[in-house]
């Protein structure tokens, strides 16, 4: 098989997934409908609920069944902003790590220009780690005027791990909601949305072996959320549309076996990662690994080759089979220097000679010896060509 | 081989790609992103470089089943044709982009990082052949694009495939719906894509700033009207002058020069248009070699212009060319390109033109 290493963009579905969603698939019934079909279809959608609550301490009138982890993040931030601000127009501020993915820092920028909102964007360290110092500077400048306060639980470019409960702890002093982007983190570390103190979190099936296009996100009753869908009042009136039986099943059925599992299949993953990451410094000594050194997923690697450019390297490795990322998937599919590794200190040129391995629950160690091989030749090719989309 | 086919979304480069594939070389696909914030859409037959033309470009990559994957060369393209473009039209020059794009991007970017990773050669979907490594005019004379690309040099052309160059445009389409290519019946792109209203006029305004200067005519001095900005005009052009004052025997004034020092166009008659004498520089031996130090040859002064029967004198990187017969709408920064029948022996930048009734007999 070739070597696959980008589980952080999506992993393979769990056999059981599949076979749950399969089995759905076969099944008619509208969870909003009254007759038979529709209850069996509406025990489907409640038993899923069940488990992936379960799955994530968090109790089942809390989750929200959405189509993923974009719109999870998307209707957390700008609905808990719009609720916060229409219960008192002050709150028009946004506080944001500024390592969010683009589904966080996309939907606070689009704020910023159609909503009036205004934005502090937490710097983070050299292994990006946001310091709950810097969010408790954020909030005691003008605690009146954040409407909400949202970091990523973990990075999907370079895996490192907020210190998500004392960040949401600091957020709490001043009496302001907390979202997290848990989609890269569930599964991979472990996750207890009640134990965590965040009010709203978001997480995705196709990241830990389900479905893709079906996710939720978490949410405290509490928390009012003003809905992006409007329509048939589905999911609390949250979140309007009919229910995706089949994606509910394999989200809840994936969830619950990536949390049951997480523990075994994440030390036998961070030893692969941590061979790759050996192989390659012992083969590329100049490269650079980023993010925390202990604060981090299990699967991924992200390294900046120096004199190098990412998208040489990844069509080189991809010649020889080797599947990564050079960060981020685009849909452009244009490389842009990596906004994460920019606030990590990384210079242009650095970021844009980075590449992701990333791995997951099916990856070997003949996977990381192939990529090992390969980024010897790919790296002294890569540094043949240089920085052309520079101008020197 | 290891063949690079640089994939621009339309229907030439797709089957040029696909004729690498059938020859049996082993192709990959690369679309190369020219602009930093391209559109999502295209707007009419404008450009290549939005997002829905790298999407036409991925389809027929997946249909020629290639691997496939997008450069992002819009620094390099700004840098060496955006502001190149500008600042020739803020010199008085009338610059061609896409010759440009080919020397600097196409042929030097992207030709010399193919090379460097692994690759072969390059093939796009040009409208040229090349006949014993030498450039040569498409069979189409509708399509051919041998005047562009008439500053490659020997080394760039021995990595280079136009395997187009035998076919017309109309053989292409067909050949691209036979194959499935959705892109068979996509318009073709004409004019220059990085402005993509097509208004060059005001795409030049904005950076340079319109400021109003005279219009004067060449023979007597008199100033005959007032333009909104020099760069805007382009020589041998007709409209747009709005010229009160028609000449004694009402013919129609052309634009003769532009000088940007004191933002001033010139205009004359058309006579005094006429052109006989072109001086080139530097001059580029896309054949290889001069044929020698002074020969026969047929010049052509601009994209789908005429050709012209010349004596051309070599002076090291400089090419004067006496023209049997005089042309119009000879504008400096405009290439000199060389050929003998077909094929292109070399070109180099206008640097001067010297009027028929200037020169001595």
């Amino acid at each position: 098989m070739m070597p696959y290493l980008d589980h952080a963009a999506t992993t393979p579905m769990l056999a059981e997934a599949i076979t749950a969603v399969s089995r759905a698939m076969g099944q008619v019934g509208n969870p909003s409908s009254l007759h038979g079909a529709g209850r069996a279809a509406r025990r489907s959608i409640e038993e899923s609920r069940e488990l992936l609550a379960a799955s994530l301490g968090a109790r089942p009138s809390e989750v929200i069944l959405t189509a993923g982890g974009t719109e999870s993040d998307n209707l957390a931030v700008k609905g808990i902003f719009w609720a916060r601000r229409a219960a008192d127009p002050r709150r028009r501020r946004v506080i944001a790590s500024s390592i969010e993915h683009h589904a966080v820092m996309d939907a606070v920028e689009w704020l910023v220009e159609h909503e009036g909102a205004d934005v502090t964007w937490l710097p983070v360290d050299a292994h990006g780690l946001v310091a709950p110092a810097a969010l408790r500077a954020a909030l005691a400048r003008n605690p009146e005027s954040v409407a909400l306060v949202t970091v990523m639980w973990a990075n999907n470019e370079v895996g490192t791990v907020q210190s998500i409960n004392e960040l949401a702890a600091v957020a709490h002093e001043y009496d302001v909601p907390m979202h997290t982007d848990a989609v890269q983190a569930v599964g991979a570390v472990p996750v207890d949305f009640a134990a965590s103190g965040v009010d709203a979190l978001t997480m995705t099936g196709h990241k830990l072996g389900g479905p893709p296009g079906a996710g939720a996100l978490l949410l405290r009753r509490d928390i009012a959320c003003v809905p992006l869908l409007h329509g048939g009042g589905q999911e609390r009136e949250v979140r309007s549309g009919t229910l995706n039986v089949p994606g509910a099943v394999g989200l809840a059925v994936a969830t619950s076996l990536a949390v049951e599992r997480r523990e075994v299949v994440a030390a036998r993953v961070a030893a692969l990662r941590d061979a790759i990451v050996d192989g390659v410094l012992a083969a590329v000594p100049d490269a650079r690994l980023h993010g925390h050194p202990t604060a981090r997923l299990p699967g991924i690697a992200n390294l900046t080759f120096p004199g190098c450019e990412g998208d040489a390297l990844l069509m080189l490795l991809d010649a020889r089979g080797v599947e990564c990322s050079t960060g981020s998937a685009c849909s452009a599919g244009v490389a842009q220097p990596s906004h994460v590794l920019i606030a990590l200190g990384a210079t242009p040129a650095q970021a844009r000679g980075s590449l992701r391995f990333s791995l997951g629950h099916d990856s070997t160690a003949a996977d990381v010896d192939a990529a090992v091989a390969a980024i010897v030749p790919a790296v002294e090719r890569a540094r043949r060509a240089g920085l052309t989309s520079v101008v020197s | 081989m290891k063949i690079l086919a640089a994939m621009s979304g339309g229907v030439d480069s797709a089957v040029a790609a696909a004729r690498a594939v059938d020859a049996g070389h082993d192709v990959t696909g690369v679309h190369l992103a020219l602009s930093a914030a391209p559109a999502t859409l295209r707007h009419g037959a404008r450009g290549c470089c939005t997002a829905e033309d790298a999407h036409d470009a991925r389809r027929a990559a997946d249909v020629l089943g290639i691997p496939f994957y997008i450069w992002d060369l819009a620094e390099r393209f700004r840098a060496d044709v955006i502001d190149d473009f500008v600042s020739e039209y803020a010199a008085g020059r009338t610059p061609n982009p896409c010759l440009r794009c080919n020397e600097k991007i196409k042929f030097t970017a992207v030709l010399d990082k193919a090379l460097a990773l692994g690759f072969d050669a390059v093939v796009t979907g040009h409208h040229a052949r090349l006949v014993d490594g030498r450039l040569t005019r498409s069979v189409d004379p509708a399509k051919d694009q041998s005047y562009v690309l008439a500053v490659c040099t020997q080394r760039q052309l021995a990595s280079a495939m136009f395997p187009l160059g035998d076919s017309t445009k109309t053989q292409v389409r067909e050949e691209a719906a036979a194959r499935g290519l959705a892109v068979a019946d996509k318009p073709d792109s004409h004019d220059i894509c990085f402005i993509a209203d097509g208004d060059t006029r005001g795409f030049l305004a904005r950076r340079l700033g319109a400021e109003d200067g005279p219009i004067v005519d060449a023979e007597t001095g008199d100033v005959l009207g007032t333009h909104p900005g020099s760069f805007g005009f382009t020589v041998g052009q007709r409209r747009g002058l709005n010229l009160q004052r028609p000449t004694p025997g009402g013919d129609p004034r052309y634009v003769l020069s532009i000088r940007p020092v004191d933002n001033t166009v010139v205009v004359g008659s058309r006579e005094m248009l006429e052109i006989s004498q072109v001086r080139a520089e530097p001059v580029v031996w896309t054949a290889g070699v001069a044929p020698g130090e002074r020969f026969t040859c047929s010049v052509q002064l601009r994209a789908h212009g005429m050709t012209s029967p010349t004596t051309v004198t070599v002076n090291g990187p400089v090419v004067t060319a006496v023209l049997d017969t005089p042309q119009v709408g000879v504008a400096a920064g405009q290439a000199l390109v060389m050929y003998d029948g077909d094929t292109v022996l070399g070109s180099g930048t206008i640097t001067a033109a010297q009027r028929t009734a200037d020169v001595p007999a």
